[in-house]
């Protein structure tokens, strides 16, 4: 079997509050021969809350990351799979392109510490990559263990698909329904698949961000979903870690990341993938999930 | 200033303001906006908000600076891009909120003892000096400045995040190897100097 290689940024919360997305993307990358190799020294997306402070900072922190890649590993894709950090990088090329006075601004600091920017390596998303890269079909013949007993809320969330959707559509995206169909899910049809979770906000304003999610909760669980699946660092924390804050869901729902359950359909012990590490816990669900087939 | 019916006179507007908006990233075709609300109907938070964005858009176009630089709306963006996707006028809203936060910090008109801008001013500290975040420590710095008994709060979540090795336990925070290099970078990207001075 080949393998293909990429450059992992793994960004903050990686290494924090999303080590299960870690743990799990890495394990099934490996076990389907994508090889993410992390990059060396790697610094902040210049994320959100960056931007929001310094817009020329923001844009050298991402370009940064990106100089150091293209130089360590030419020709080599950017996998992101926080899809804050994948918004930022592909903003940040598109700010380059864009924008020549910023560009003036960046590639001044970069050059006071040796990098040079060129925008050629790709940023992508981890779902499109195995989707891209290997395809259902592919994917559906490695399957081991098909997760009947499953009913899966696909949650997209936002800055993955918004506002560049370079692998599928802003607000009616479908190509994590397919993923997890080939993986012999069943999927929900899910109405706020790309409806915002509150991001950062939800920690900082709770009084806010806890609005959005009662709504994604109860609505995936009106859905008849027993999990929702999500891409996102930011998605799963709102989603798991404030559950225990609302009233009025009839119990609780896990809420996974999509590397997980691709994982879990590999075959990969279950106990690689991090799903002991959720706030609200799937254990009940997979003890259900493939136990018939 | 604003008298008693909340009316203002067109020479309390700021017209450089207005001016200054249609040119930075989102802000350039303003002016073209119809004022049609689709921005504020996709929006998940414009219920928390005081100024829609379709509203903060007209303000700012009139020279309302006050009222929007001092506005939570700016800081109650998600940057969830679902304004920007719908703008049957191609403004991107969502990159305009940021030019107006960082104006807003810039003039230390952001509304006091919000949590948003104080998180993102902690966040920038904490990128700032070891080019990387570290999720709990930004929580406890943010909180130290609002409210630190709100950290007792977020006890029971730590603890629990802890327990799961979702937080890290030792105090050694996140951090680049080459911290000079990314200080140098983001001195030599002409950041707003005044802040990196009141940080020392």
């Amino acid at each position: 079997m080949s393998v293909r290689e990429y450059v992992y940024y793994p960004g903050c919360a990686a290494k924090g509050t999303a080590r299960q997305y870690e743990e799990s993307l890495l394990r099934a990358f490996r076990e389907l021969g994508l090889e993410l190799v992390e990059l060396e020294d790697w610094n902040c997306c210049g994320s959100s809350l960056y931007s929001g402070i310094d817009k020329v900072g923001a844009l050298s922190l991402a370009a940064r990351n990106l100089a150091l890649a293209e130089k360590a590993h030419p020709g080599k894709d950017i996998v992101a799979p926080c899809s804050a950090c994948y918004l930022s990088f592909l903003k940040a090329k598109d700010y380059m392109e864009r924008y020549p006075e910023l560009r003036a601004e960046v590639d001044r600091a970069l050059r006071a510490i040796g990098l040079e920017y060129h925008g050629r390596a790709r940023v992508r998303h981890p779902l499109e990559v195995v989707l891209t890269d290997l395809g259902l079909e592919e994917i559906g013949r490695r399957v081991k263990r098909p997760l009947q007993g499953l009913v899966a809320a696909p949650y997209y969330g936002c800055q993955t698909t918004r506002p560049y959707s370079q692998f599928d559509h802003p607000f009616y995206p479908e190509s994590l329904d397919q993923l997890l169909r080939a993986l012999g899910a069943e999927v929900v049809e899910y109405p706020l698949k790309t409806k915002c979770c509150g991001s950062s906000i939800t920690g900082m304003a709770e009084w806010a961000g806890l609005g959005l999610v009662r709504a994604l909760l109860l609505e995936a669980q009106k859905c008849g979903a027993n999990a929702i699946v999500t891409v996102c660092p930011l998605c799963q924390f709102n989603l798991d870690c404030y559950q225990s804050k609302l009233t009025g869901l009839a119990s609780p729902i896990p809420v996974l990341y999509f590397t997980q359950v691709l994982g879990l359909a590999l075959g990969l012990p279950e106990r690689e993938l991090g799903f002991a590490r959720a706030v609200v816990s799937a254990e009940p669900l997979l003890a259900r999930i493939g136990s018939g087939g | 200033m604003e008298s008693a019916s909340g009316v203002k006179f067109e020479a309390e507007l700021d017209r450089e303001f207005a001016h200054w908006a249609t040119t930075v990233p989102g802000g350039e075709n303003i002016r073209e906006c119809i004022q049609c609300g689709a921005c504020s109907g996709a929006c998940p938070m414009s219920g928390y908000m005081d100024y829609t964005p379709r509203r903060i858009i007209a303000l700012v176009r009139e020279g309302f600076k006050e009222e929007v630089l001092s506005s939570r709306t700016i800081w109650l963006c998600a940057s969830c891009y679902a304004c920007a996707v719908e703008c049957p006028q191609g403004i991107n809203i969502t990159d305009f909120m940021y030019a107006l936060k960082e104006r807003a910090i810039k003039e230390g008109r952001y509304p006091k003892g919000f949590p948003t801008p104080i998180y993102a001013q902690e966040f920038a500290k904490l990128v700032r000096a070891r080019g990387r975040s570290t999720e709990s420590l930004l929580v406890i710095r943010a909180n130290l400045r609002l409210n630190p008994l709100k950290l007792l709060k977020f006890a029971p979540l730590g603890l629990k995040l802890l327990l799961r090795g979702r937080m890290r336990p030792s105090p050694r925070p996140e951090q680049v190897r080459d911290r000079a290099g990314v200080r140098a970078m983001l001195a030599a990207s002409g950041g707003p100097k005044a802040r990196h001075e009141h940080e020392r």
